[in-house]
């Protein structure tokens, strides 16, 4: 019961979003207009899926042309610096996801004429490896850096 | 007032454009500890960095990035260049600034 009313809640919660969404965006000129969000992406609980539903695919290689950078240790896991950048030609997205956090993926950037790089602050529930996967000419390509977290970004 | 902060630095024909957003970024899991209600999720979903009218970075993001998110990216341009980063909420919020590099 309690599992069911989550779900219809989450789900009648995006609907009116993306209606928002929409009405907010005839308002905006047509070049600012934000994208739809992948909202099953951002929902799922599994790093393999997060990916899947993302870029239509899985199973990243690991790359010395992708750099992550990020601290070694975390003071505070709810503001935790993170930057990748990838060096694979034809790179068009770069995520970020963080396999213990409740649902693994942090965000997307897909680039249309910028350079392949990103940087943000994240949150992180407890001490775990940052990853970062790009996305190149189909294929996903990754790297990741251990963040020890002393203090967890998720409570409150 | 805009809640987008933005800052700009010109090298050649690339622009550093690096943004502080004032948003909440709430989880909809925290509880309020006064009435002991959820809060409701409340965070920036997608956002955009436009040069002059032309969508260089389309971002998502989740509840993952932290409180008054800082964006750092490498868009295209020169000095003169109009950059505009424009954002939407899950709860349908929007909001923009443009600055001239």
């Amino acid at each position: 019961m309690q599992s069911n009313r989550r779900v219809f809640l989450k789900g009648s919660m995006a609907a009116s979003a993306v209606g928002l969404a929409i009405g907010a965006g005839l308002l905006t000129p047509r070049a600012v207009m934000a994208a739809t969000w992948p909202e099953q992406a951002y929902n799922t609980k599994g790093f393999d899926e997060s990916l899947k539903d993302l870029f239509g695919t899985t199973g990243p290689t690991e790359s010395k042309d992708i750099t992550i950078k990020a601290p070694d240790i975390a003071e505070n896991g709810a503001v935790v610096p993170v930057t990748v950048e990838s060096a694979v030609a034809g790179t068009d997205n770069i995520a970020i996801l963080v396999k213990g956090n409740p649902t693994p993926l942090v965000c997307n950037f897909k680039f249309d004429g910028a350079q392949p790089f990103m940087s943000t602050r994240i949150r992180m529930g407890k001490t775990d490896n940052v990853i970062g996967v790009a996305h190149a000419g189909g294929k996903l390509y990754m790297a990741e850096k251990q963040v020890k977290v002393t203090i967890g970004g998720c409570g409150g | 007032m805009s809640s987008i902060k933005m800052r700009i630095s010109a090298a050649g024909d690339v622009l550093d454009v690096k943004s502080l957003i004032e948003q909440v970024m709430e989880t909809g899991r925290l509880k309020d500890k006064a009435t002991g209600q959820l809060i409701p999720a409340n965070y920036i979903q997608t956002l955009t960095v436009a040069v002059n009218d032309k969508v260089a970075v389309e971002a998502n993001l989740s509840v993952a990035v932290s409180k008054n998110p800082y964006i750092n990216v490498k868009v295209p341009g020169k000095k003169g260049d109009k950059v505009t980063i424009a954002y939407t909420t899950n709860e349908g919020k929007t909001d923009t600034e443009t600055m001239t590099a």
